[in-house]
């Protein structure tokens, strides 16, 4: 009886999470045509945007580097080292460029966000906004959510570029590949719509999910520091499982079936 | 007598199972200062943001001017927060803005004027509580008096009708704590202000207090002016007035009998 008391419980308390985090999505989602609201997105635009923009790009060198390197070895045994180019393409912009862009994301922005709402829930901030009859869904949550939805698909195309430039400077310059073949195949193999569109897609599903997971659970968090360092965890550890999830389920609809 | 601000009448509020007020009706009468003490954790907060409609009761009714707060549409009750204004515990200044932005935001959020005349406005109400040296502060360089001022400052920004003091004596020192009080009563003075101040600090609030409400064990338990307070022949009210450790508010959190506990008796 205790045991159906508590899955009882625990179903109601998510149904009413889901509930509140869309009430709260619903707010941010319709309070963006105000002018004011365009000034503080551009502010929010920059913390979280061009703050992330370092990590962005150093991993994005990396990943690239490393995908020229694994490629290469494994391409030069059937004398195919010329398709190099295309292969890290096509892995950055369909995969690697949304998903760890979403990724790193989650932990430098995601995390930031949910602590700063946190804490301004803990210092009474967001009560002494909607005291000022300012609503905090309006002023916080929606310059927030709209700047993050805005600069991921940016940031992980600035990523892809970065990547496909870290392949050449691997497979091109040091491994010796025919810079030709390098550009050329891959401009012939790459689609804008099948590879660089659904890549941005990804990204921009991947940017709705990670954002409002981090806002709602720092709007949501209990205000105490344990609270806030909780939701911070969850924050990282719910929005890195939807990322790899719903990366599955979009690749599957996007490339698995043609 | 002048219509009261704020009515409440028959309040009951529980969180989750737990009852906060069995049933509390009281009075605000416009222009005065209005106390309400009790002993810590008796939900003093609560009973703010219950006016301030961040929380809504489980029956009964919040009226301010007459309008049940509770009931009204989110664009009206936004409406009726330009009239009142609260003081947070910790004063709640934005930490990423200037004391000077602090004091200009509710200005800059609610009325389309200049920056020039918002000046003039922030300038002024950071001269009230004598902080206008600080207006280029952030709030992390204030100390806690200070920070409570300034939030003041920015409370009283667009001349509310009610503000709403949440515990602003504690934990200052007998400066600061001074100043606030001096503050309190010259500020509802000159403004002509409603004001409700929650608070445990007997003394200071004894002295500026126009009428006084005592809450405990989730009703009201004693109500008048400050002298009739300090007559009340209520047991609970004296000792919480002269601070005596056991009473009717018993000094032992509910527990089991001591000697079950040691010896292991109990199961």
């Amino acid at each position: 009886m205790n045991f159906l008391q508590n899955l009882g419980r625990s179903t109601i308390n998510k149904v009413t999470a889901v509930g509140a985090s869309s009430i709260m999505l619903f707010g941010a989602l319709f309070a963006f045509p105000i002018w004011k609201n365009v000034r503080l997105t551009i502010q929010q635009m920059y913390v979280v945007g061009v703050q992330s923009l370092l990590i962005i790009m150093v991993s994005g060198l990396f990943i690239g580097m490393v995908m020229a390197l694994q490629g290469y070895t494994i391409l030069v045994n059937y004398g195919a080292e010329g398709s190099l180019g295309p292969m890290v393409a096509l892995s950055i912009l369909r995969e690697l460029g949304p998903v760890v862009t979403a990724l790193l994301f989650a932990g430098r922005a995601g995390s930031a966000l949910t602590a700063e709402i946190g804490l301004m829930k803990a210092t009474e901030q967001l009560s002494s906004l909607e005291m000022m009859a300012v609503d905090p869904l309006r002023r916080v949550i929606s310059p927030r959510f709209w700047a993050g939805v805005i600069s991921m698909p940016m940031l992980a195309l600035i990523f892809s570029a970065i990547g496909i430039l870290g392949g050449h400077l691997v497979g091109v310059d040091w491994l010796g590949v025919d810079a030709g073949s390098y550009w050329s195949i891959m401009q012939a193999t790459v689609e804008w719509e099948k590879d660089v569109v659904n890549g941005v897609i990804k990204s921009i599903v991947f940017a709705l999910v990670v954002v409002w997971i981090a806002l709602y659970k720092g709007y949501s968090c209990i205000p105490t520091s344990e609270g806030i360092s909780k939701a911070t965890t969850e924050t990282v550890v719910f929005s890195s499982l939807s990322i790899l999830g719903l990366d599955f389920i979009l690749t599957a609809l996007m490339f698995g079936i043609s | 007598m002048s219509k009261p601000i704020i009515q409440i009448e028959n309040m009951q509020f529980s969180r989750g199972d737990r009852v906060i007020y069995e049933d509390i009706s009281l009075n605000v009468e416009t222009g005065k200062l209005t106390a309400i003490m009790g002993p810590s954790g008796i939900g003093k907060t609560t009973l703010l943001k219950l006016i301030g409609a961040q929380l809504t009761p489980s029956s009964g009714s919040v009226l301010f001017q007459g309008t049940n707060v509770h009931t009204i549409s989110r664009t009206k009750l936004y409406e009726l927060r330009r009239k009142m204004s609260m003081l947070f515990q910790s004063g709640a200044l934005f930490t990423n803005m200037s004391v000077y932005d602090n004091v200009a935001f509710p200005l800059r959020e609610h009325t389309e004027l200049d920056e020039d005349i918002i000046r003039t406005i922030v300038l002024l109400k950071l001269e009230a509580v004598g902080l206008r040296g600080a207006a280029e502060l952030q709030p992390s360089e204030l100390s806690g008096g200070m920070a409570r001022r300034a939030a003041l400052a920015r409370a009283i920004a667009l001349d509310p009708e009610l503000i709403m003091y949440d515990e602003p004596f504690a934990g200052q020192d007998p400066i600061s704590m001074g100043v606030l009080v001096k503050l309190i009563k010259a500020l509802s003075k000159a403004l002509n202000l409603t004001s409700i101040v929650v608070t445990h600090d007997v003394t200071e609030v004894l002295s500026i207090a126009d009428y006084v409400y005592i809450l405990a064990n989730k009703r009201i338990i004693g109500q008048g002016t400050p002298a009739e307070i300090k007559q009340s022949d209520s047991e609970l009210v004296q000792q919480f007035l002269q601070g005596t450790a056991d009473g009717p508010v018993p000094f032992h959190f509910p527990a089991q009998n001591i000697a079950d506990s040691f010896l292991g008796t109990a199961k």
